[in-house]
């Protein structure tokens, strides 16, 4: 089976977020006050083969741990779908 | 007899020169090592320079941390050699589990490249083995990120373990508790953001690395002589 699959990679709450930081600081001054909260993450598109939908979730979850996140640092949702076959 | 000291050269590495320059110059025998390499045979201490290993991609090292020579660094660093990372290496070290943490950009989002002081924190890192406690260094900064962070905990235990190796005197990059260099345990592994090697010479405006480099070198000869 075919699956997309989508990695968003957040800061821990608790990081603090230097690029979320500026950009907050950085939106008043084009007018947007309301503005709060700005984070800044990452977004991982990729394509895997696997058995199951629950395996491809283990894979790309062992693939954060080692790789595409830094779990020191970072937080991670991962997003599983399965292709259509047309 | 001197220290061989191989410097870790992955591609992207760009210090790899100037610290196999300053090494020479206080009598150590440098030599580049290539990241594809498996043996660091009759190496007595590893330097993991700055620059941008694999182009820092997805993050600061984490490519870097899968090239075949991490794991013989590993190993070296598990039977106590000294093992220092400067400022990519610095990161390079902390993907690698080899030091806790991990540098993040600077607050402001600025690249720094600026001398800065640092004080000298603990005698017990293979890098500040023979410096005063106390001292402040002149020493050159240079990246982006180079803002330390860790979980509470791990900051506790650093703490307690005189495991912070420098702080910065005025904090330029937003790291938690002014850390600019840490160690692990036993001490033999150090991450620093300043580069020693380019205080290394009144030339280049300070020679305050050279304290540093010197123990480096006498942690390293201590181990060749047991």
């Amino acid at each position: 089976m075919r699956f997309t699959v989508h990695v968003e990679i957040t800061h821990l709450p608790g990081i603090l977020d230097p690029q979320g930081a500026t950009i907050e600081r950085a939106l008043p001054a084009l007018g947007y006050e309301n503005v709060s909260e700005v984070s800044v993450g990452k977004s991982i598109r990729l394509v895997l083969d696997a058995s199951d939908e629950a395996a491809a979730r283990a894979q790309v979850d062992e693939m954060c741990q080692r790789l595409l996140a830094n779990p020191v640092i970072e937080a991670y949702e991962i997003a599983v779908r399965e292709m259509s076959k047309a | 007899m001197s220290a061989r000291v191989g410097i870790v050269v992955f591609p992207g590495t760009n210090c790899e020169l100037d610290v196999a320059y300053a090494l020479e110059a206080l009598g150590a025998e440098p030599e580049l090592v290539w990241h594809q390499d498996r043996r660091l045979s009759g190496i007595d201490a590893v330097v993991v320079p700055g620059g941008f290993a694999h182009g820092d991609f997805l993050r600061t090292g984490a490519i870097a941390r899968f090239s075949p020579v991490m794991d013989a660094v590993s190993e070296l660093a598990a039977a106590g050699a000294p093992v220092v990372g400067i400022c990519n290496g610095f990161q390079v070290l902390t993907e690698a589990h080899l030091l806790p943490g991990a540098l993040q950009k600077n607050v402001g989002l600025k690249f720094l490249c600026q001398t800065v002081e640092v004080r000298v924190e603990t005698d017990r890192s293979a890098l500040t083995s023979t410096a005063p406690v106390g001292a402040v260094l002149h020493l050159p900064i240079n990246h982006f990120e180079g803002n330390y962070v860790c979980d509470a905990k791990t900051l506790d235990q650093l703490r307690a373990e005189e495991r912070v190796v420098l702080r910065y005197v005025a904090n330029p990059n937003g790291s938690l508790d002014d850390i600019a260099g840490i160690c692990n345990e036993a001490g033999n592994v150090v991450g620093l953001m300043p580069h020693p090697e380019r205080a290394s010479d009144p030339i280049l405006g300070s020679d305050d690395g050279v304290v540093l480099l010197r123990a480096l070198l006498s942690a390293a000869r201590a181990r060749t002589a047991a």
